[in-house]
């Protein structure tokens, strides 16, 4: 009996080993953000739906007047995506506990962005300081990045029949991230919804407030680990799928799913001339050494 | 043309060489471009054909939508939408159109590398039939870009190595070059120029080699663009592993049908351009292309199931979604399989030509789905396309129609162009041959005619000799 324990103990042993290199050989692959990054932390338990931060971003982005003004609260009526026109929206779920929970939208920022990854021509960059930005200059207008991201947020300029770009929030990069001030829908948010730092701070920061007061929030980041980890994270007095968030999204970043195939590319490419020129050999080659093709289209044999 | 030619009887006189049958004169280019019909004559021919009047009034509505495309933009044309960004141009002009394309790759691996000689005679249908698919899939990319211009920017301005869709636009544009290279073998006997044709010759397994390689891997990259989308592809559409193995095997039934299709509407509509070669192969050919489509479809559908076993998705099969898949599964895969193994063991070539058509919608209805109707399945709204999406689409779809009929009435695809270059490039040594073979066998020669096909034969034999 001893023995046949021990010989199990040590199966269990490498059996666990095995699967533990191998989660370690996966996460090695995978790119974790920069160190120094920013984000903001979104507290859904503190918004009032008063769209601050929309008006901001419009003034701030030089985005064209909306068609219904940002003080009127009948927006709310449907849920609203970022657009050409708006790079940021706030929307209302009824969750029937009491009070309307608001929703601010935006790009979250990935540290792997699935835009970045898909684009064919590299217009989207990941700066150090944690904002994902788009070179409008090289865009094709493929928008498989649009196809790409898994939080439906770029927008594109469809109306522009010359020049149509993708519109999207690129964290204030140009205006006020790259000289460490806080993007305008932060400073302009009356309740101290969005709390603006270094993301590895803000996990901390929100992991602290879950802590502090159970009661007051659902136990858990969002945007911590999904698709790799975002940039802007958020907390919430509800389940996060009942506001409208995607809670069936990988941990994994987005480009892991297409690693399999991009890895079997310079595979074929190597394998497939010998191969097939191998197989061709072996099979037209007759015993007497010619090829028996009957040149069939240089049309001397024939009718 | 048929109708035309119904009515003439047999007195026109096809271009099927480089000289014309009746008194030896070298066909002129436009002759050549005319089908050997006077211009008047041409005219007449066309009018007649009432497919030609449908054609009128699809390009009267379409081309002007077509150019306002561009200049008013895509919003103009589309529902401008964001959450649903490839429309039709995309799901059904790209992902619907290169599987059914892959042909030009798989009949010229059978030829050229595995050497089946017995399938040449359709080999040049499969490689326009790529060609053509290939080229107008890149048509319906350039109507959807934002900023078509800048469609070489991949090659040249800047790169995106990570991303499939780099490596998607690198292998469309060589594997578009190789198929030009491939077909223009036909277009240099029908010009007339040896040299060009024996060029592209040398390097024809070269080309063919890398037909296979570019078409392996774009296919499936076609489908790996989907495993960006993981949440909005609907699960039973969507395989993070298998997804370019599932579109890859798919475009193998996909294009040899797409092949069968062509040939039958062919059969149907332009049999006067058929030789006897052609005519008499042609069920034989078509029971061997099912062959192939029966095995691709047969592993098609395995994979599709494991597809679904490995992520344990069955539960999906339930919905309404689920009975929507199986309806795709039964009508574009089972059903054609059933149908394909009956009538290739019965010879019933009228029921595989019908196998053949449901193959080719099943895979038309395949990417259609996983790019379109299912995509975005979490969302509360379908997007119906536009009508003036749809009326580009169709208005595209004609031109590839009418292209693809240009060529099949001119090159020579169907029939065996009759050179005689030979004797022209044929070395002194070879020539005093002929002469004394000539001056020997045929001291009188009945026909100028007769003698230059028969020392053709005789040389080709020479040929063949040394």
């Amino acid at each position: 009996m001893k023995r046949r324990d021990f010989l199990k103990g040590c199966l269990m042993c490498s059996a666990a080993a095995a699967v533990g290199t191998g989660s370690k050989a996966q996460a090695a692959g995978s790119f974790e953000g920069y160190p120094d990054a920013m984000g903001v932390l979104v507290d859904l338990t503190r918004c009032v739906g008063c769209r601050s931060c929309e008006a901001a971003c419009n003034k701030e982005q030089r985005l064209p007047e909306p068609d219904v003004p940002f003080d009127d609260t009948s927006v709310f009526e449907e849920k609203r995506r970022p657009t050409e026109r708006a790079y940021t929206v706030v929307n209302k779920y009824e969750t029937g506990q009491g009070e309307p929970v608001y929703r601010k939208i935006q790009c979250n920022h990935c540290n792997e962005p699935a835009c970045l990854t898909s684009c064919f021509v590299n217009a989207y960059t990941k700066t150090k300081e944690g904002a994902v930005i788009y070179n409008p200059k090289i865009c094709v207008g493929c928008r498989n990045c649009m196809i790409a991201c898994p939080f439906n947020v770029p927008g594109y300029s469809y109306s522009s029949a010359f020049n149509p770009v993708v519109k999207k929030c690129i964290f204030c990069h140009d205006t006020r991230l790259k000289n460490g001030r806080p993007p305008a829908c932060v400073e302009a948010c009356p309740q101290e919804v969005l709390t603006f730092g270094k993301r590895a701070d803000l996990i901390k920061l929100g992991h602290e407030r879950i802590r502090e007061t159970p009661t007051r929030y659902y136990d858990k980041i969002y945007g911590e680990k999904e698709v790799g980890g975002t940039g802007w994270l958020y907390l919430s007095s509800v389940p996060f799928d009942k506001v409208g968030f995607d809670t069936t999204l990988q941990n994994e970043p987005i480009i892991s799913n297409v690693k399999d195939f991009l890895g079997m590319v310079p595979m074929v490419l190597a394998i497939w001339p010998a191969l097939f020129t191998g197989v061709h050999l072996l099979s037209t080659k007759n015993k007497d050494g010619h090829d028996d093709h009957d040149d069939s289209h240089n049309g001397t044999g024939g009718h | 043309m048929k109708q035309y030619l119904k009515a003439k009887g047999n007195s026109v006189e096809h271009v099927d060489a480089l000289h014309r049958n009746s008194d030896g004169r070298k066909w002129t280019f436009m002759e050549k471009l005319l089908l050997g019909l006077t211009p008047k004559e041409y005219l007449q021919q066309a009018l007649k054909n009432p497919f030609n009047w449908i054609l009128a009034v699809i390009f009267a509505i379409g081309i002007p939508i077509m150019i306002g495309r561009f200049i008013f933009g895509l919003s103009w044309v589309t529902h401008s939408s964001c959450d649903y960004p490839w429309g039709l141009f995309l799901g059904f002009g790209l992902f619907a159109m290169v599987p059914l394309s892959s042909s030009g790759f798989q009949l010229g691996t059978a030829c050229e590398v595995f050497g089946r000689h017995d399938l040449e005679p359709i080999e040049r249908l499969a490689l326009l039939n790529g060609l053509l698919g290939y080229f107008f899939a890149v048509m319906f990319l350039l109507f959807d870009l934002g900023q078509p211009w800048r469609l070489p920017y991949p090659m040249i301005v800047a790169f995106g190595p990570a991303a499939v869709l780099f490596l998607v636009a690198w292998h469309v544009a060589t594997y578009l070059s190789v198929q030009i290279a491939e077909v223009s073998q036909g277009f240099f006997e029908w010009m007339g120029w040896p040299a060009g044709k024996k060029a592209v010759r040398k390097i024809t397994l070269g080309l063919t080699v890398s037909g296979i390689i570019l078409s392996t891997l774009h296919q499936g990259a076609l489908g790996a663009l989907f495993t960006y989308a993981p949440g909005k592809v609907h699960p039973l559409w969507y395989s993070a592993s298998f997804q370019w193995l599932h579109f890859f095997v798919s475009s193998i039934p996909g294009g040899l049908c797409m092949v069968i299709v062509v040939s039958t509407i062919a059969a149907k509509t332009m049999s006067w351009r058929f030789d006897d070669r052609f005519k008499t192969n042609l069920d034989k050919l078509t029971i061997s292309l099912a062959k192939g489509a029966t095995m691709g479809l047969a592993t098609y559908l395995t994979i599709k199931l494991i597809g679904v076993a490995h992520d344990n998705k069955w539960e999906y099969i339930a919905t309404g979604w689920g009975a929507w898949y199986v309806a795709e599964i039964m009508f574009g895969v089972i059903a054609p399989l059933a149908i394909f193994t009956y009538s290739i063991k019965n010879g019933k070539v009228g029921l595989i030509r019908f196998g053949a058509w449901l193959t080719v919608l099943g895979v038309v209805l395949n990417r259609l789905n996983t790019a379109m109707i299912t995509f975005n399945w979490r969302l509360p709204e379908r997007e119906i396309p536009h009508w003036r999406e749809a009326i580009i689409a169709i208005t595209l779809y004609s031109v590839y129609i009418v292209t693809y009929r240009f060529i099949l009435y001119r090159l020579p695809i169907f029939y065996k162009f009759k050179t005689v270059e030979v004797p022209v490039e044929a070395t002194a040594g070879v020539r005093e041959t002929v002469s004394l073979i000539e001056e020997n066998d045929l001291p009188d020669a009945a026909c100028a005619k007769e003698s230059i096909s028969l020392s053709g034969r005789r040389l080709s034999g020479i040929e063949t000799a040394n």
